[in-house]
């Protein structure tokens, strides 16, 4: 492994995620955005939010308690601490503090 | 550029600091353990700036991976961009010379500050937009230079830490659920999510999730834009 090859990785890895970020402004640039990609894009930000969690929850399993419990009694207080305070930081506090807890001296 | 954008730019991006600078130095530790050094974490952070991808990078500059994969794992995993593009097009359209540098730093977390309305009191949209995009990337290679320089020495456990991009994709999920009487689309992304995990797997069901999502939403066009109006 050269450090010559590593660099090359990296610009591909980079140029890669510029062209996938630049690709709808470039092709939308000059026109009146389409009626279905303004519908896509008033609608998407929930799905994506939705897509997003899931993502981030791919990982339980349940085979065992320690699998599934820890994330869903956290998600719970975050959703919780949410709708109860409104508070974007408190509410991310307090679900990955009470996370960590449950991982390191419970499960 | 009013003072009142910065603050309330920097309040908005606190809850990604945290995340970012954590993961950032997970990041920088990895990266470190296969032998590239500070040069290169914030040389990633700067160029690719993409978070789960830079750690799957750091698995390809390791095992020596050919161009070819590297090019086609970056579009499998960060395809997701694209529909974070399509959705800012009207939002991100007259901010002048900001502009390349906004679709540039349009990560996950970016999007979800970005993508809402402006909070109150905020005028100045381009100028806010460009400084919580700036923020964010900051934190990221703070931390990157940070993971890189402390090595893997850490005086506490920091297991489960991780949590807190979850907590803070829930937390703007709940956000959004709040803001609408509409809450199809978001049922339909975490159904659709759910239902390809289940299909294709933990490694495999970000794409099809996102065609299911696209073809879904295109099927309830009419129903929805009738509410809308």
């Amino acid at each position: 492994m050269t450090d010559l090859h590593a660099a090359a990785l990296i610009a591909v890895i980079a140029l890669v995620t510029m062209a996938l970020r630049f690709l709808p402004f470039l092709i939308f640039r000059n026109r009146k955005t389409p009626a279905y990609i303004a519908y896509l894009g008033r609608v998407l930000p929930y799905s994506i939010m939705g897509m997003l969690v899931v993502y981030c929850l791919r990982g339980v399993s349940f085979a065992n308690l320690s699998g599934w419990l820890p994330a869903l009694i956290s998600c719970a207080v975050v959703v919780i601490l949410h709708l109860w305070r409104r508070n974007t930081l408190l509410s991310i506090i307090g679900g990955t503090v009470c996370y960590m807890l449950l991982v390191q001296l419970i499960f | 550029m009013k003072p009142n954008t910065l603050k309330t730019a920097f309040l908005s991006t606190l809850p990604v600091m945290a995340g970012y600078v954590v993961l950032g130095t997970g990041f920088g530790i990895l990266l470190q353990s296969k032998g590239y050094g500070l040069l290169w974490s914030v040389a990633m952070s700067g160029l690719i700036y993409a978070g789960s991808m830079q750690y799957l990078a750091v698995d390809l500059i390791a095992g020596g991976a050919g161009l070819i994969t590297a090019a086609l794992t970056t579009l499998m995993v960060n395809a997701r961009h694209l529909f974070y593009g399509v959705s800012m097009i009207d939002k991100y359209k007259n901010t002048g010379k900001f502009k390349p540098y906004l679709i540039f730093a349009l990560t996950d977390e970016t999007y979800s500050l970005n993508c809402g309305n402006l909070p109150a009191g905020v005028e100045d949209g381009p100028g806010y937009y460009f400084l919580v995009s700036i923020l964010n990337q900051c934190y990221w290679i703070l931390g990157s230079a940070l993971g890189s320089m402390i090595g893997s020495v850490l005086p506490f456990s920091s297991e489960g830490i991780d949590f807190s991009l979850t907590a803070l994709f829930v937390t703007v999920f709940v956000e959004q659920w709040k803001s609408t009487k509409d809450h199809l689309p978001a049922l339909i992304g975490a159904a659709a999510s759910v239902l390809c995990l289940v299909i294709f797997g933990m490694d495999n069901f970000l794409i099809p999730a996102m065609i299911l999502i696209t073809l879904a939403l295109t099927a309830i066009r009419k129903k929805e834009e009738d509410r809308h109006d």
